[in-house]
């Protein structure tokens, strides 16, 4: 077991996986030499040459539509996109291309690409660097989306992903990439919670909290508030988010009664909209009370002496559990 | 025979101006014509070594084979007009572009098509019917691209000149010879995604020919919208060598992919080739040119037919035998009735095989919904009970 930051799990996850597959290559812009604008590829080009960690133009179509190349020859391409917000350049290469090429030639063309995307905000960024545009890609078939909360499943999932003949959009919490966890280094992959298994992360009874990447933290410091004021908080922590991994959302409310869920992207349209409606279908007869959703507002990200009021934090996590337990909360005496 | 008339010391593998970015041939933006519209057999000191193979049974077979895929497309639009095809989109008038790049290629090179290269895979052993199905609508797309070495077609202008080049970047990696060619239009052209396949192909010298049929329209825009000058002039500013070659001379298209093919299996690096053509016919069936193109154009162009041309010059070879002849219709006569009958005879895909190869493992999303939805078509093989709501 070593403490390591979230940059560098992804950073040893990476080299694991190159050591393990030669048909593994990474490429994107700055990752050579200078190891990624956030050193998630530091060393790595020096240790496996030039032909393995690739430093390719800056032409994100390229990045992406040279990779549907190398996988159609037999290589596993990891593409980073640098930043969430220049993802939209090789938009069409990843939902016309990367996903459906394998429903397109009837399963004989496999696309087992790895889309590294640094995401989210809460670093004081400029503009088109704190998108969430996970949505976009949940919402297309034929591609896997994932976001990562802590340095272990950094780790592993990086090598998951990896090792899926799917291809895998793989989210990064960018304001996490220095916080510090244990990570055995030593698992056995074969032995880890699949890729699109989610994590209950804090037992509770009276209320379940969905979160995934950046948030799950924000929401454990939510629920640990709320046992502070006698509310037991269940959190869970998605993982996966195309597709979700509904049976464990399911006995979790359930079980409670309650639904929150929370994330940095805007909400109309996103993903909890959709978590919301499917636990309404699922399990309608176990609610208490409507299922909640704090997320970010539906406006462009916002300049970043703004951002704190754009982004969820634990307090107006906090107003939405109590919305679910009909506690006096912000919207109290609005209808509907 | 044709006649060599290259000059004394000129090898085999002469012209490769690929060794640097400019390219004498495109000077005064010449037009590289071995066979002129009436037939007539030019010499070019370069280019002739390049199809000093090509002898009187070859010259047989190409007219054999572009005359078959023009057939297949006389057929294939035959079966759109009496709803067997939802669409098709003809070839008409590209025959020798597509004959010419694709009986160049080796078994193990790698093609990336269009949508409208039905003709260069039937040239790599795709079925007839498989080139049908997509147009039919039973399938997206059905031939292995790993048994014939062609991916299938994309509809996404010029997204697979990305794709090529990402494969001849494999194909570095793997340190082997297979070249790899990437079919697009004059419209794509305009696409990013082409000019970031230069970009990516020039900075890793990737062994990669671009193919581009510039057949004067994409759909109703004509290629002066596209573009300001020659399209075999953009490929210089990234470095790329290009060859602009008369597309309706397949004796023109075959020498200049073979020596672009050749430069990119011996490290020279990508070409580009804008081979000047003309399409014939509408966009795909869905189309109507008479809307938007001058009826003295299709004239002028139909007077350059290629496969004219070709016979021009079987002609006054005094190879245009009875013999040939029936041969060549005897075989356009068998795949368009090969096609025409598997056509007709295609099984309707299953229902829940729209849920199928979405993923290569298990999504429970898509399981649940293949699930509900087999529920719900059984539900009408289940007898309803009296009073049953």
């Amino acid at each position: 077991m070593s403490k390591l930051t979230f940059a560098r799990a992804i950073n040893a996850g990476l080299r694991k996986s190159l050591e393990n597959d030669p048909k593994v290559i990474l490429m994107g812009e700055d990752i050579g030499s200078l190891g990624g604008v956030f050193r998630v590829t530091d060393g790595l080009q020096k240790d496996f040459g030039k032909h393995r960690v690739i430093d390719t133009p800056l032409a994100e179509s390229g990045i992406i539509g040279t990779a549907v190349g190398l996988a159609y020859r037999g290589y596993r391409p990891v593409c980073e996109i640098q930043f969430d917000g220049f993802i939209y350049p090789a938009f069409d290469q990843i939902v016309s291309q990367v996903a459906k090429m394998h429903y397109r030639t009837q399963g004989r063309v496999k696309m087992p690409i790895t889309i590294r995307v640094p995401f989210g905000g809460g670093i004081g960024s400029p503009e088109h660097h704190s998108e969430s545009p996970e949505a976009y890609f949940t919402h297309t078939s034929g591609l896997r989306v994932v976001a990562v909360s802590n340095p272990q499943d950094a780790y592993t999932m990086i090598q998951q992903a990896i090792a899926s003949d799917d291809p895998v959009l793989y989210f990064e919490p960018k304001r996490r990439y220095h916080d510090k966890g244990d990570v055995d280094e030593s698992m056995d992959l074969s032995k880890a919670m699949p890729l699109d298994k989610a994590a209950v992360v804090n037992a509770g009874s009276d209320v379940t909290l969905v979160a995934y990447g950046p948030l799950v933290k924000t929401a454990k410091d939510a629920a640990q508030a709320a046992a502070d004021e006698g509310v037991s908080v269940e959190v869970i922590d998605l993982r996966s988010l195309a597709p979700v991994d509904y049976p464990v959302v399911e006995a979790s409310v359930r079980k409670t009664g309650r639904l929150v869920i929370t994330h940095e992207a805007g909400q109309s349209g996103g993903l909890g909209a959709e978590i919301a409606a499917s636990i309404t279908e699922r399990c309608f007869n176990y609610l208490e009370s409507a299922p909640v959703r704090i997320t970010g507002f539906d406006v462009p990200y916002p300049y970043s002496k703004l951002e704190m009021h754009h982004l969820p934090d634990l307090d107006r996590i906090l107003d939405g559990v109590d919305r679910t337990l009909g506690r006096p909360n912000s919207l109290s005496g609005l209808e509907g | 025979m044709l006649t060599d008339k290259a000059g004394k010391g000129v090898q085999y593998d002469a012209p490769r101006p690929g060794q640097s970015a400019h390219n004498p041939l495109r000077t005064g933006g010449n037009l590289l014509q071995l066979v002129s519209p009436e037939g007539e057999r030019i010499s070019h000191p370069e280019f002739d070594l390049w199809i000093k193979d090509i002898g009187d049974e070859q010259l047989g077979s190409l007219l054999e084979d572009m005359t078959v895929i023009r057939r297949i497309d006389t057929e294939a639009t035959a079966l759109q007009r009496q709803g067997e095809l939802a669409l098709w989109p003809p070839l008409l008038g590209q025959e020798a572009a597509q004959i010419g790049s694709s009986r160049s290629l080796r078994d193990d090179d790698f093609v990336f098509p269009s949508y409208r290269e039905s003709g260069v895979a039937y040239i790599r052993g795709a079925h007839v019917s498989e080139i049908a199905q997509v147009w039919r609508g039973n399938a997206l797309y059905s031939w292995d691209p790993k048994r014939i070495n062609m991916a299938t077609p994309q509809i996404i202008i010029g997204s697979q000149s990305l794709h090529a080049t990402g494969y001849a970047m494999g194909v570095q990696l793997d340190g082997a010879s297979t070249a790899v060619l990437a079919y697009f239009g004059d419209g794509a052209t305009s696409e990013g995604d082409v000019s970031e396949a230069m970009v990516f192909a020039a900075s890793y010298q990737a062994p990669v020919v671009f193919f581009c049929q510039n057949n004067h329209w994409a759909i109703s825009e004509p290629v002066r919208v596209q573009s300001h000058v020659q399209l075999a002039d953009r490929p210089t500013g990234f470095g790329i060598p290009s060859l602009r070659v008369d597309g309706n001379d397949v004796l023109a298209v075959m020498a200049a992919t073979r020596w672009a093919l050749d430069r990119a299996r011996s490290g020279g690096g990508p070409t580009f080739i804008e081979a000047v053509t003309y399409r014939m016919g509408p966009h795909t069936t869905a189309d109507d040119p008479t809307r938007y193109r001058d009826p003295n154009e299709l004239e002028d162009w139909a007077a350059k037919d290629p496969i004219l041309r070709l016979r021009r010059l079987l002609d006054a070879k005094g190879l245009l035998t009875e013999d040939l002849e029936s041969r060549v219709k005897a075989k356009a006569d068998a795949v368009a009735a090969e096609l025409r009958t598997s056509c007709v005879n295609m099984p309707d895909p299953q229902p829940l095989d729209v849920f199928n190869h979405v993923y290569s493992t298990p999504n429970s999303w898509i399981e649940r919904q293949k699930d509900q939805y087999s529920r719900y078509l059984n539900s009408f093989n289940q007898p309803v009970e009296e009073g049953a709501l």
